[in-house]
């Protein structure tokens, strides 16, 4: 009996072999986004995409590329995409494209699209395996006059680039770039996960790109919204700060330093001599211990110690966060079809850290116009500046937003979870120098605490914006219907009751004071001879007398007062008028007179400030700040 | 002028004087309407019918909504003010497309300026006819042994026999059918059957059940209009004629009944006026379907939307109407009248009307 289980294992052992990281690959080519026909298609072009994108920053040049599909034989697609990149020397080209884990920024700590080499390589294999066809690359670079075409085609077994033909050819009318030209069997469909969708979005957040896609006929080209590019990013250490156990210790072991105090400040970001001396101190391990001796209750003991110490966050130069404005413009830039009536002000949180990893997370979030209201709100999940489609589900964006609470932000949201509903886009995007992706196919974010949490952060700060947009707009609803009742309906009704009883109309002023309830606030500016002249009038809706206080901002602190109808109680980086009485259903006017030929420009944002007046009763200006008082005082006492 | 028409001019006046001496008051204009909705109807127990009850609905002009129904209120008032001066009426319809010229007191549809018109019956305590306004639709067919007098357009009285005077259509029963213009001479009938088809009204006229059964045949026409339950309403008070309600089997038919023996929801401010209290059921009943072995439809979600309705509703809320309600909903199943024909074109007049009215003890 012993003799056959013997046997058994002999004769295991002589199947079990070395797999190659290529026929991994290609028994498991859903690892890598090419799980499903439509996927594919999706895959091939955001892997050659992201390259692009890439290769063109890193050369500091704007981007712009051309992607053209086209269905040549049932669910067969000739997938080209075009960019003006750098280009690649002829003797890079087949690793570039046919080996897989190539790349030139496996080993560096910084942000960027593709990481692990495997990309744009996979696509080539894919296309290989689906339809039997070679890849054909064709790159110039701008030293030379001729481009290098190539078709490749990849021997999995030994992970290697085979040429099958290489030319060299004249590239008319380009100085430098890259194309690749592959077929692969796929399906093409439109809506969320489409190769549409996926480059609409990607134009969002990468505005500096131009993107022109031709598909069945159709060109569309998502033009440019800023001529800047991202800021370069820059290599850097690990954090220590939350790096992982079995990191540190491969760090330790592997490090060339042999001291402790010079390992940690050497081979980690933002420590000095002095936090790694107290570092070890608080560890209590002696900072001129061989790293490499170190034992494994050390090490644990040093990365407690590292809580306990006050460590700078991460340089953020690896990071490239897209900012504020450029999200903006980018959301603009795409949606503006549809007409939003508000942007929320984008929010691009602080770097923060999750094992060793500085991130970085911003929100932008766009409501209302004819974005449709009916389901779930559609969000923009983004990492490292790259649209993720798939896996929705499991992502820790999807997870952050339905930790939120909606309903208090003013969107729709069954029982308090889940996902909202409402016409919203949030977008959110993930700069990470190592987006903690589910998979190796990069379609979703791990719930990593950290990254969940900073998520959320960044969405609250959005949401209040938004909360603040809606309860405006609500009061400016609720007030418009006012204005109508005593504008139009409530001169009617005493007219038409006049007449039926056959008297006089009646006076309506107690009447429309009644309704309204509130001081209403008009501004108005006009220019004669390069003057500005400004019109405030304060209208007072409300039963009661009002004693009020008005402010208003100068547009420049150097901008003069000529004039004023009203003496100003204060007059410097802003006007302030005491009204000392203003009766029930009572008006009074302010006119003034700026100088230093000021444009509409200058003068539209204006914000008028009232104090005396609830914020609820109080129409067409603010009630004061809270922390104006502050500033107010200081100014004063100047 | 009529005194009728004058009582409604002044109550009409007192409403528009109302709003505008709050106006001139410096008070925000606003008007009391008695709420119309299942969840304010009482039983009268001397009339025995469904009324309105207390609770009251505010129109203020402090909201837009309540300020455009002031406002349409007081067009309204001003154009039935110059009818009754003129001495013309309108129908409904007529009226929801002359208010297209009252710009902000323009209505939507006209479901909401018969609304409205009923609403100032409840506040001037008037009938829409004393304001000159009449619906779009005449009233039903009517075939039976009694004698009518009626009024013509030409002022002259009519006798007619609405068996011998009338074509197999029968007698059409006009809007007005108050004494002014219709009077019962001569009653040959023993009871009254109302049916809610026009088909099983012809097959009852054809089989001759209104000779045979010394009926007065009246068909609804669906949901009745208020001058045929009118007209039943005063055959029954006048005349002592009982009233039988022969309608489909299904939640919508139930209300139906509803309307014609409790009286109806919309119109409860008038219950006393149209309704029938000691108006039978005769079917088509959930227990008919059953015992009769029916051809039947399945419910759908709506019917029993609406037949759960009506376990709420507090007009069903007796043992008969309860236990046929929840009936139907357990077998789930719903029949029209003319199932009947199962059994053969005579079967409902040989069989299963004497049955169920033997049962009820009018024949």
């Amino acid at each position: 009996m012993g003799c056959n289980v013997d046997s058994i294992a002999e004769k295991l052992a002589e199947k079990q072999k070395e797999i190659s990281i290529g026929e991994f690959f290609e028994r498991n080519k859903h690892i890598l986004g090419f799980d499903t026909l439509t996927k594919s298609l999706v895959t091939a072009v955001k892997e050659g995409v992201d390259n692009s994108l890439d290769a063109c920053e890193e050369a500091d040049i704007l981007p712009d590329i051309t992607v053209k599909i086209d269905e040549i034989a049932y669910q067969e697609y000739r997938v080209v995409i075009e960019d003006n990149g750098p280009g690649i020397v002829k003797r890079k080209i087949p690793d570039v494209f046919g080996k897989l884990l190539y790349g030139s920024r496996f080993h560096d700590i910084r942000q960027s699209r593709g990481q692990q080499g495997i990309g744009v390589s996979a696509v080539v294999m894919y296309g290989q395996l689906s339809t039997g066809r070679p890849t054909i690359v064709r790159s110039k670079i701008a030293e030379k006059e001729y481009a290098i075409e190539m078709e490749i085609t990849m021997d999995t077994k030994r992970n290697e680039a085979e040429i099958v033909s290489e030319e060299v050819v004249l590239w008319e009318g380009k100085e430098h770039g890259t194309k690749f030209e592959t077929t692969i069997k796929g399906l093409l469909r439109s809506g969320e996960h489409s190769v549409f969708e996926y480059l609409k979005n990607t134009a969002i957040v990468n505005p500096h790109a131009r993107i022109t896609f031709h598909c069945d006929g159709d060109t569309t080209v998502f033009k440019r919204a800023t001529d800047q590019l991202p800021p370069p990013t820059v290599a850097v250490k690990p954090h220590i700060e939350g790096i992982e156990l079995g990191t540190f210790v491969k760090m330790a072991k592997e490090s060339d330093r042999r001291k402790l105090g010079s390992f940690l400040v050497n081979e980690f970001s933002r420590i000095s001599y002095r936090t790694a001396r107290e570092i070890a101190s608080k560890a209590d391990v002696d900072d001129d211990t061989n790293p490499s001796s170190l034992t494994l209750d050390e090490c644990k003991r040093i990365l407690k110690a590292t809580s306990k110490v006050k460590i700078m966050a991460p340089e953020t130069d690896c990071l490239s966060p897209i900012r504020s404005m450029l999200i903006k413009k980018g959301l603009k830039n795409v949606l503006k079809g549809y007409r939003p009536e508000f942007y929320s002000p984008p929010t691009t949180r602080e770097p923060r850290v999750y094992s060793g990893n500085p991130f970085q997370v911003e929100v932008g979030l766009v409501y209302g116009g004819d974005l449709p209201s009916e389901g779930s709100v559609r969000v923009l999940r983004i990492a490292n500046r790259v649209p993720l489609l798939y896996k929705k589900g499991g992502c820790a964006t999807t997870t952050a937003i339905k930790n939120i609470d909606w309903r208090i932000y003013g969107l729709d949201q069954r029982g308090g979870s889940g996902m909202p509903s409402g016409p919203a886009i949030i977008m959110i995007h993930v700069a990470s120098t190592r987006v903690p992706f589910t998979s190796e196919a990069k379609e979703a974010i791990a719930d990593i605490p950290e990254v969940v949490d900073e998520i959320e952060r960044g969405l609250r700060e959005c949401a209040r914006h938004l909360r603040t947009h809606l309860n405006r707009e609500k009061r400016r609803k609720k007030i418009s219907r006012k204005f109508r009742i005593v504008r139009e309906i409530l001169p009617m009704i005493a007219e038409k009751s006049a007449d039926i009883v056959d008297r006089d109309v009646p006076p309506l002023e107690t009447v429309m004071t009644k309704i309204m309830g509130v001081v209403y606030v008009e501004k108005s500016f006009d220019w004669e001879n390069g003057v500005c002249r400004g019109i405030l009038d304060i209208n007072n809706y409300t039963p009661k007398e009002k004693e009020l206080v008005i402010y208003i901002e100068k547009p420049y602190p150097e901008t003069e007062l000529l004039k004023s109808s009203i003496e100003p109680a204060f007059d410097g980086e802003y006007l302030k008028w005491d009204i000392e009485s203003l009766s029930s259903s009572k008006g009074e006017s302010i006119e003034f007179e700026f100088d230093g030929g000021l444009e509409k420009e200058d003068v539209g944002g204006l914000e008028v400030y009232v104090e005396g007046v609830k914020e609820t009763s109080l129409i067409g200006a603010e009630t004061l700040p809270d922390d104006w008082g502050v500033e107010l005082a200081e100014i004063e006492k100047e | 002028m009529e005194k009728r028409y004058e009582e409604a001019m002044d109550n009409l006046a007192r409403l528009a004087t109302q709003i505008y001496e709050q106006l001139g008051g410096g008070e925000i204009p606003e008007m009391q309407v008695t709420t119309r909705s299942k969840s304010n109807i009482e039983f009268d127990q001397r009339a025995g019918v469904w009324k309105l009850g207390d609770s009251k609905t505010k129109r203020s002009a402090k909201k837009l909504s309540g300020a455009r129904m002031i406002l349409r209120s007081l067009y309204m008032m001003d154009f039935i003010k110059e009818m009754i001066e003129a001495n013309k009426s309108s129908t409904l319809r007529e009226m929801y497309y002359i208010s297209e010229g009252w710009e902000k007191a323009k209505f939507n549809d006209q479901k909401e300026s018969d609304r409205l018109a009923e609403d100032m019956e409840i506040i001037t305590d008037c009938l829409r006819e004393d304001f000159k306004l009449r619906p779009e639709e005449d009233g039903a067919r009517v075939i039976g042994d009694i004698t009518i007098e009626e009024r013509t357009r030409k002022g002259d009285l009519r006798r007619i026999n609405c068996r011998d005077d009338v074509g197999d259509s029968g007698y059409t029963i006009p809007y007005n059918v108050e004494e002014d213009k219709v009077n019962f001479t001569d009653i040959g009938v023993d009871f009254m059957i109302a049916i809610e088809t026009g088909g099983m009204f012809d097959r009852l006229v054809e089989n001759g059940f209104d000779e045979t059964a010394n009926a007065l045949l009246v068909h609804l026409k669906g949901q009745p209009a208020r001058s045929t339950r009118r007209f039943m309403k005063r055959l029954n008070e006048e005349e002592g004629l009982p009233l039988v309600v022969f309608t489909d089997g299904d939640p919508w038919s139930f209300r139906i009944f509803a309307s014609i023996s409790f009286g109806a929801i919309n119109s409860a401010h008038l219950s006393e006026h149209l309704a029938t209290p000691t108006a039978e059921y005769v079917g088509v009943t959930a227990s008919d379907i059953l015992n009769y072995d029916l051809p039947t439809d399945k419910l759908k979600k709506t019917d029993r939307t609406a037949l759960e309705q009506e376990l709420e509703d507090p007009r069903f809320n007796t043992r008969f109407w309860r236990d046929e309600i929840e009936t139907m909903l357990e077998i789930n199943k719903k029949a029209e009248q003319q199932a009947l024909a199962k059994y053969g074109l005579d079967y409902v007049t040989d069989v299963y009307l004497p049955e169920k009215l033997g049962e009820i003890g009018v024949l």
